[in-house]
């Protein structure tokens, strides 16, 4: 077992045992803060097969973790008022099942990263940056205006919505549900990584010309690695909208593409757990240097900064040495 | 008449008032390796870069076993049998051997979409790489990062990328580039049998190994074929001796 790997696992097991004990001890707002930087993990997993693998730094991540969380909205929105989604040609209700949302939620962040990513993955580089910004900014900004759905305001959902078979409205519960979807997202990024795409899309980001040169079409494995990581940051946005009962434009901000991509370079950028240590260091230090000082952005950007000047790898790689090549 | 693997007719390329290839039309016969030779600047990258697909031509044709392949795209080019190699090796440095040699054999296959299986753990192309990489000798290094290679190392996987896509036609750019005698000598040997697979275009500077090796050879100057011909006609051509060879004597 290498460095790595061990590491990776006492996070796992720290991702099981503290929430478990914070239940022992009846104190739910450690698992709400769990649960939270579980779900920000989630989502900058999602940026990291763009991003790691594939070499994409899209500052627009968060239009899909935005449609997530409106999908989430709209869905639990018309359940709770009791007024179908659409009523013509056939009748489509709300509904307050998460799989159907997550479903509904994955699809659509999905074909959305289909669509921008056919649209700006032609350019690369800072031009690349750019175009999903704005992206970014026209959902934003839609959100807004969309006053159906809320507009600035945004939209409160009143219950937690269900699972078959487990109570959400227990904070331990909805907590293991989204790390078993965590789990779920690594394993499958875990096995991306070594697969046959993965070793594709891992030379398109080193060598575009070699792999055009071998026949296989940069283009295309690029498109493919954004929608399924736009698929993945949706999911976790449906999670996020149902951990607040709360969805707003705000999930839609540049702020959140950028934080997602910070998650991913202090976590160590390519590294399977990266983006989790990213979101608890994170989460941590805004909840408690948050309560020391209203300013604790300086302490957080100095950290960044550190991290980026000196440990490549970012955490990972400062505890766990540079990557292996895989064999 | 022997039909051509590989063919250019009258390929023209100019990057404003430079004509970078003027009229080019060389063919490349099974089982040959046709050496192109110039000065800097004759243009012979350009020539590279249309015949591979990253440059369009002004005018003229690249046909690959006779079908016109001009208006197809660098992978389309590459999946219907025309292999090249680069200058300046382009291999993924973070990679081990193993997984560039890979990559060609996964090129070679098509259709990159599997997630869920490693690519180690896939016999078909691990065999393909593995038969390419013994061929050109790295199979002691598989397991090691491209980055810890030695130059002629990556000189002799360039190679191997090319050869685990089976092709009907190498395309190679300067390979000897940057290699000692040694390394040369290595090569050379490694290339003189490699045209029983597939014809070589063999774009080089080493002057010992192209007429080591070559069987024919064209001569561009300022974008235009000034001559072909063997070893020995291209040896005795007074043009070629007073527009290139002169230079070096």
């Amino acid at each position: 077992m290498t460095r790595e790997t061990l590491f990776n696992l006492v996070v796992l097991a720290g991702l099981i045992a503290l929430p478990l004990y914070a239940h022992l001890a009846d104190e739910p707002f450690t698992i709400t803060l769990a649960t939270r930087a579980v779900i920000l993990a989630l989502a900058a997993v999602g940026l990291n097969i763009a991003l790691g693998i594939g070499g994409l730094v899209s500052l627009g991540h968060a239009i899909f973790f935005g449609i997530g969380g409106y999908a989430m909205g709209i869905l639990a929105f018309h359940a709770q008022s009791f007024v179908p989604l659409m009523a013509w040609p056939f009748v489509i209700e709300g509904t307050k099942s998460m799989p159907v949302i997550w479903l509904v939620a994955v699809v659509a962040s999905g074909l959305a990263a289909l669509v921008v990513g056919l649209l700006s993955l032609r350019t690369s580089g800072v031009y690349f940056i750019m175009i999903t910004l704005a992206f970014g900014q026209m959902f934003y900004y839609f959100t807004i205006s969309w006053a159906a759905y809320g507009g600035e305001d945004g939209m409160s959902i009143y219950v937690r919505n269900g699972f078959p078979g487990l109570n959400t409205l227990v904070p331990i519960q909805f907590y293991g549900i989204c790390l078993v979807l965590l789990c779920l997202v690594l394993a499958f990024n875990a096995a991306l990584v070594r697969s046959p795409f993965g070793l594709a899309l891992n030379a398109a980001r080193q060598v575009p010309d070699r792999v055009r040169a071998v026949g296989l079409n940069p283009f295309r494995l690029r498109l493919v690695a954004f929608t399924i990581s736009g698929a993945v940051t949706g999911l976790a946005g449906a999670l996020f909208a149902d951990l607040n009962r709360f969805v707003s434009p705000s999930m839609f901000s540049w702020q959140l593409s950028g934080e997602l991509i910070v998650l991913v370079i202090i976590g160590g950028t390519a590294r399977l757990f990266g983006p989790v240590v990213g979101a608890v260091v994170f989460v941590a230090l805004e909840h408690y240097l948050g309560g020391v000082s209203d300013y604790w952005h300086v302490w957080f950007g100095l950290l960044l900064l550190l991290i980026v000047l000196f440990g490549k790898g970012g955490l990972i790689g400062l505890i766990a040495g540079r990557t292996r090549a895989h064999d | 008449m022997i039909e051509a693997v590989l063919e250019t007719r009258g390929l023209s390329k100019a990057f404003g008032a430079l004509q970078a290839t003027d009229d080019v039309s060389i063919t490349l016969l099974p089982g040959e390796i046709h050496a192109v030779i110039g000065p800097n600047g004759a243009g012979k990258s350009t020539l590279i870069a249309q015949i591979s697909g990253a440059l369009s031509p002004d005018r003229g044709t690249v046909l690959l076993d006779g079908t016109d392949i001009t208006d197809q795209s660098t992978p389309a080019r590459a999946q219907a049998g025309l292999a090249r190699t680069f200058q300046i090796s382009q291999l993924a440095m973070e990679d081990t051997v193993l997984q560039n040699a890979l990559l060609g054999a996964l090129g070679a296959r098509g259709r990159p979409w599997r997630m869920l299986r490693p690519a180690l753990a896939d016999n078909d192309l691990r065999m393909r790489a593995e038969a390419a990489l013994d061929r050109v000798g790295l199979t002691d290094v598989l397991r090691m990062r491209t980055a810890e290679l030695s130059h002629g190392q990556r000189r002799q996987l360039e190679v191997a990328v090319a050869l685990t896509l089976r092709p009907r036609a190498f395309v190679m750019d300067e390979p000897m580039a940057g290699l000692g005698t040694e390394g040369s000598a290595r090569l050379t040997g490694l290339l003189d049998g490699l045209r029983a697979e597939a014809p070589i275009l063999l774009v080089e500077h080493d002057m010992d190994a192209v007429f080591a090796l070559a069987d024919r050879i064209s001569v561009l100057v300022y974008g235009k074929v000034v001559a072909t011909g063997t070893v020995d006609e291209i040896r005795a051509d007074r043009v070629v001796r007073e527009a290139y060879l002169g230079e070096e004597a």
